[in-house]
């Protein structure tokens, strides 16, 4: 009986405290948005003094992008150091859940002030919604003018305007480990063939030749595009997806039939469809892999990251993805581009401040991103002047002698697209559609527009 | 306290605030999401009305229809792992050693966030070093399957840690009904000599036959309307063999960025529910309640 009392007043109390926690909610929410319009507006000419917090939204997380982490906070403290009425708030979360949080919050118009966006076709209907602002005069302010590499703001560009500045300039290496390639007797591939061969060679062996974690499907995407630049050409895949030109094209066909043969030959670690990339990644972290594709935003984690075992890293390689046989491409061009850039909301209620703040961020990841996170920014680097190590310098001078860098296909595409594209991706990979059917459903999807 | 209930405009009153809560988060949304559900939109710009299109589409979308087949199976798998439910808590309601030790056990995963029990059972799956495969292949089997990468068998994989997330809620509803029932109904039985059995079909359940409907609909409607564990542990794929309703039109909504359509699938997946539970209500209608005290 006494216990059912108490679990009845417990039950009244929680009651209760939900009804004083609903009302204790609304008074709160009237009294900041008084104090808003009373006195913060932080776009007054006074705003120098005024207390103002600009939230920024990034994908970093301390676990899986340590070094990036590293480096964000640094500036931001440094940022609240010189600035103390400006409070910083960071939001964390990982590259999947970013894009879909994003989205949510566009869709009720409460992005945050300062959040990170990708380029292109990613970027256009938050563009065409009015979501973010403009902010060209901080790409020719004092802190950045001159500062990108040529052709990175270019793809953060919709009708003339810049919405967002780019911090990363990418392109994709196969990284392999050199040890097990040692173990096996095999050379860095430069030709599909010899390719094929280190692929065959590992397989047999019982390692996985290539690591792919093909649940988050990009990833997969990156080796469609490589081995359509390679055998279809450079722009053959790029005409495809603006329309100009048709996914027919017997390269791209082949282009997809060459996966086909690949996940015939093992090529990929078990079970690759249902790991996300950071799964497919650990296999080549534990060594049960051999090689991994990816953006040299990985780098930190072959280089300077200091939980990575030094024995590791020193096993890390890289080489370009080979050319192939009577194919029209060439080995020095590269998947990439700029990668994420930062954007200001436009519903921002600290606009100029997050400007200052972006102006600030951008500049300054520009000077710390190669020592301190090991990433390649989209402003210039100068190497002369700090210890670098040898992966970051022999990937930056691949980059300086690129004859092309295409961009991510799925950012490049609208993203209704982009969505049937990544699917496809995943399905081809599953042998789930031939290669024929692969080029349909992509050729609907693009004359479908979005 | 009578005479302050009794005033019309006082109850009005106490009524108001829940009344505006529901309205505000539960019925307003919904008819907003039938409104947009009839126009197309990408979730930023401008809204253009279709009318119906978007459920001709939906009623030709094969994709669509795999999803929703994979909901119902889903529902029917859930359906009959009441049965289970029901056993083990008809089970811990007799009089066994560790009856209580074991329901704190069963309820624990319960207590574990959605996205804690896929992370969980992402790494029992994972193809290489999971602890499944890792077992199979201490066993002997030479190429277990990659369990979330394989059409045919990833629903199966799913469904074992849904129902398994689920079982601690349902046995403890079971469990509370069972304890319910009069021990001296029981008592009685057993001098007229009825076995376990009987005691248990012909007394416990007709007696528990209400709470046993309920759990039949929320679990039927729960399934249908899925979504967390799937979501996190395969989202849908490989190529949408463990698409469900409530994922494709996640997908729909804020991966493609067609909110209209998105919104047309929400709608149409709550008539389906309704439906469901009209049906499943209808089914296991019984004229008269039954009691024996």
């Amino acid at each position: 009986m006494s216990k059912n009392k108490v679990t009845q007043g417990l039950l009244l109390t929680l009651v209760l405290m939900l009804v004083l926690a609903g009302c204790g909610g609304g008074k709160n929410n009237n009294a900041t948005n008084a104090a808003n319009g009373g006195n913060t507006p932080a776009t007054d000419a006074t705003a120098n003094e005024q207390k103002v917090t600009i939230n920024m939204m990034h994908l970093w997380p301390a676990g899986v992008s340590a070094q990036q982490n590293k480096l964000v906070n640094q500036i931001i403290d440094q940022y609240q150091t010189d600035h103390p009425n400006v409070t910083i708030k960071e939001e964390v979360l990982d590259n999947e859940q970013y894009k879909n949080k994003l989205k949510v919050l566009s869709a009720s118009n409460e992005l945050p002030d300062v959040g990170i966006t990708w380029a292109a076709g990613f970027m256009e209907p938050y563009v065409k919604g009015g979501l973010f602002a403009p902010i060209d005069d901080i790409k020719d302010g004092t802190l950045l003018k001159d500062k990108f590499v040529a052709g990175t703001t270019e793809a953060y560009a919709i009708d003339g305007k810049t919405y967002a500045l780019p911090i990363e300039l990418n392109i994709s290496p196969i990284y392999y480990n050199k040890a097990i390639f040692e173990k096996y007797n095999l050379q860095a591939p430069t030709t599909y063939t010899e390719f094929k061969e280190v692929v065959k060679t590992l397989s047999e062996n019982g390692i996985a030749p290539i690591a792919l974690g093909n649940k988050d499907r990009w990833t997969g995407s990156l080796w469609y595009m490589y081995l359509a630049d390679r055998i279809a050409g450079n722009d053959t895949l790029k005409n495809a997806i603006a329309g100009s030109g048709s996914f027919d094209d017997p390269g791209l066909v082949q282009a997809a039939t060459e996966i086909e043969t690949l996940v015939d030959m093992n090529g990929f670690n078990k079970g690759f469809n249902g790991l996300s990339n950071d799964e497919g990644k650990a296999e080549f972290m534990n060594e049960k892999a051999g090689m991994y594709l990816m953006g040299t935003w990985e780098l930190p984690n072959f280089t300077t990251n200091p939980d990575i075992p030094q024995e590791f890293k020193d096993k890390v390689g890289f080489f370009k993805f080979p050319t192939v046989e009577n194919g029209k491409g060439n080995i020095d061009s590269w998947v990439g581009g700029p990668g994420v850039g930062l954007f200001v909301a436009e519903s921002s209620k600290v606009k100029e401040e997050a400007k200052a703040f972006v102006e600030y961020f951008v500049s300054k990841w520009g000077e710390d991103s190669v020592t301190t996170a090991g990433v390649i920014p989209a402003t210039k680097v100068d190497t002369t002047k700090t210890e670098l190590p040898q992966l970051y310098v022999d990937l930056l001078n691949e980059l300086s002698k690129a004859s092309s860098i295409t961009l991510f296909a799925d950012v490049q595409m609208k993203p209704s697209a982009a969505q049937v594209h990544l699917d496809m991706i995943q399905a081809l990979f599953g042998k789930a559609v031939t290669p024929e059917q692969f080029a349909t459903k992509h050729k609907e999807a693009i004359e479908k527009g979005n | 306290m009578e005479k302050v209930m009794s005033n019309k405009l006082v109850i009005a009153l106490y009524v108001l605030p829940s009344l505006l809560l529901i309205m505000g988060i539960i019925y307003m949304p919904i008819v907003l999401t039938g409104y947009y559900g009839l126009n197309e939109w990408n979730g930023i710009g401008e809204m253009t009305f279709i009318g119906l299109e978007n459920y001709k589409h939906l009623i030709q979308d094969s994709t669509f229809w795999s999803s929703a087949f994979h909901s119902f199976e889903l529902a029917l798998f859930s359906g009959i792992s009441l049965i289970g439910y029901l056993l083990i808590a008809l089970v811990l309601s007799g009089k066994i050693k560790g009856a209580n030790l074991l329901r704190k056990i069963y309820l624990v995963p319960m207590l574990l966030s959605s996205v804690a029990i896929a992370q969980l059972w992402m790494k029992i799956y994972h193809p290489t070093n999971g602890v499944l495969n890792s077992l199979l292949m201490s066993l002997g089997v030479d190429n277990p399957p990659a369990w979330l990468a394989e059409p045919s068998i990833v629903l199966l994989a799913l469904f074992v840690p849904i129902i398994w997330q689920y079982a601690g809620f349902y046995i403890l509803i079971y469990y509370a009904a069972l304890k319910n029932i009069p021990e001296s109904l029981m008592e009685a039985a057993r001098i007229d000599g009825a076995n376990p059995w009987q005691i248990a079909t012909r007394i416990k359940l007709p007696l528990m036959s209400e709470v046993i409907k309920v759990t039949i609909v929320l679990s039927v409607v729960g399934s249908l309307k899925y979504f967390d564990l799937i979501y996190v542990m395969t989202d849908g794929g490989p190529n949408g063999a463990s698409e469900v309703m409530a994922s494709y039109m996640y997908h729909k909504a804020f991966r493609s960025f067609d909110f209209g359509y998105g919104s047309a699938i929400g709608f149409f997946l709550l008539l389906v529910c309704l439906v469901a539970t009209y049906l499943i209500r209808k089914a296991t209608a019984s004229k008269e309640t039954i009691q024996y005290s």
